[in-house]
């Protein structure tokens, strides 16, 4: 296991770490939400919190797609699945995810023809070679994934390909962030805004933010200095008294996203009414379906779906957890009833997930001591975005 | 699945210029390029791939960072990367 002082340049968190501390206004509590589940990850991985003064507190966002899946969507592919003559293909990270009713592991041992995939292209490819089958491609992700389900779903009607399908899980994030935001449960003061989403939708979408909530959001790259250096941008906002996005992923993240991505979501899928997404409850055009055009594609159209609402179980505390309420290790399932091998919730069932986050890293992060004591020399030029 | 991995353009595929072969850490795959402008990558290229499409061009230094990040986060890239060897985009 690497730890922190074994990331790239350690030198250089150590002096970031000293000026994030000089920047912390005595007595003054910070809260800063890292929406990515990739953040998430890192976090824990490389014990940033312990580069951080104890005042500055990161908080988990819902931006884990398997995560916030909620149960009766499982079950609903789960239902497919089981139909005649159906392959269902997933990313792996879908597998162990419990619906109500098991999970797709549990499915397929029970006979159901469920498999993975790395692409929704490798579902296609499955679908070409099985013409007397029907293909369903179990689409889940934010932003990031949706053009490539898009893509695929073009892909599928220019090759006129009528045994492929997928069920549309696809969410938004702008709307999960509204949602934290209105909250009363939860007080932030900045955002580490997600990495990979912003290539495709830009940083413009977050201005919101900004303007109308008076937070600062910086996105941010998926490398232990990024995360400290973005934390560093938001404390400099705050210091100045400036709420505006900023763009530290800049060597990634173009400003205006990838216009190619959103043209090919545009093209194949809309904003659904209403999406339930788990912890969060049901939550206004947070959501994608696919077009009437390609209803040919669009697994709920082609197949009866139950479409029943199941609650969670009342020992799980993702929801939670994925609005940044609760830590991780203060649900009172963690580590006993809930842990990866046999997870009652989705956050433990990612690598994104919070609690498998620190289930697997964090733990022994805390209980390290603390290194950034040692060291920093302010005369350390801090990277620049 | 949320993992950008770099990767290597080795050749666009003459018959289907929407799919290039790319070298990532020695394993040779298809992958589609649609998403990018066209002619924006060629052979020597780095781009970031999110599950089978190139999501963005990228340096060779941030490509090198980014590998060497993952391969430093343990199991979530080992799991992506058998996947990866998996896959048979065409």
């Amino acid at each position: 296991m690497r730890f922190v002082d074994e990331f790239r340049d350690a030198a250089k968190a150590r002096a970031l770490s000293a000026q994030i501390s000089a920047l912390c206004e005595p007595g003054r509590h910070y809260k800063f939400m890292e929406v990515c589940g990739g953040h998430t990850h890192t976090i824990y991985k490389h014990g940033l919190e312990d580069y951080l003064p104890e005042t500055v507190t990161l908080v988990h966002g819902p931006g884990c797609p398997v995560c916030v899946i909620p149960m009766g969507r499982v079950d609903d592919a789960i239902a497919i699945a089981e139909q005649p003559d159906v392959i269902m293909t997933t990313f792996g990270d879908m597998m162990r995810v419990p619906g109500g009713n098991g999970s797709f592991l549990d499915a397929n041992a029970a006979g159901a023809d469920i498999r993975m995939v790395y692409s929704p292209l490798d579902s296609l490819k499955i679908a070409r070679e099985n013409p007397d089958k029907r293909v369903v491609f179990m689409a889940i992700g934010f932003e990031t994934t949706a053009p490539s389900t898009a893509m695929t779903v073009l892909r599928a009607a220019a090759e006129g390909l009528e045994n492929f399908s997928i069920f549309c899980n696809h969410v938004t994030i702008i709307p999960a962030i509204k949602a934290i935001l209105d909250s009363p449960d939860l007080r932030l003061d900045g955002f580490i805004g997600p990495g990979h989403v912003s290539t495709v939708i830009g940083c413009r979408p977050y201005d919101f933010i900004a303007r109308d909530h008076n937070k600062p959001l910086v996105c941010a790259g998926f490398e232990p200095l990024d995360i400290l250096q973005s934390v560093y941008q938001l404390l400099i906002q705050l210091a100045e008294g400036r709420s505006e996005v900023e763009n530290q992923y800049s060597r990634v993240v173009p400003w205006d996203g990838n216009p190619r991505a959103l043209k090919a979501i545009g093209e194949t899928m809309e904003l659904r009414p209403y999406f339930e997404w788990r912890g969060l409850g049901f939550i206004s055009h947070s959501a994608l379906q696919v077009r009437e055009a390609y209803a040919v594609h669009d697994a709920e159209r082609v197949f009866d779906v139950p479409g029943v609402r199941v609650a969670d179980p009342k020992a799980c505390q993702c929801g939670e957890v994925l609005k940044g309420v609760l830590k991780p290790w203060e649900c009172k399932v963690f580590g006993t009833a809930c842990t990866p091998e046999t997870p009652i919730g989705t956050c433990m069932v990612s690598s994104e997930g919070a609690c498998a986050a620190y289930y697997n890293f964090g733990r022994f992060s805390r209980d390290r001591v603390r290194q950034a004591t040692a060291l920093p020399s302010p005369t350390v030029r801090v990277p620049s975005s | 699945m949320c993992l950008g991995i770099p990767g290597e353009v080795v050749e666009i595929l003459v018959d289907r210029p929407d799919l290039a072969m790319v070298d990532v850490s020695g394993v040779k795959r298809a992958i589609n390029i649609g998403l990018l402008d066209k002619g924006e990558v060629g052979p020597g290229d780095w781009v970031l791939i999110h599950v089978g499409f190139a999501m963005s061009k990228i340096d060779e230094e941030e490509a090198k960072a980014a590998m060497e990040f993952l391969e430093g986060i343990g199991q979530a890239y080992e799991e992506e990367m058998a996947a990866l060897l998996e896959s048979r985009i065409e």
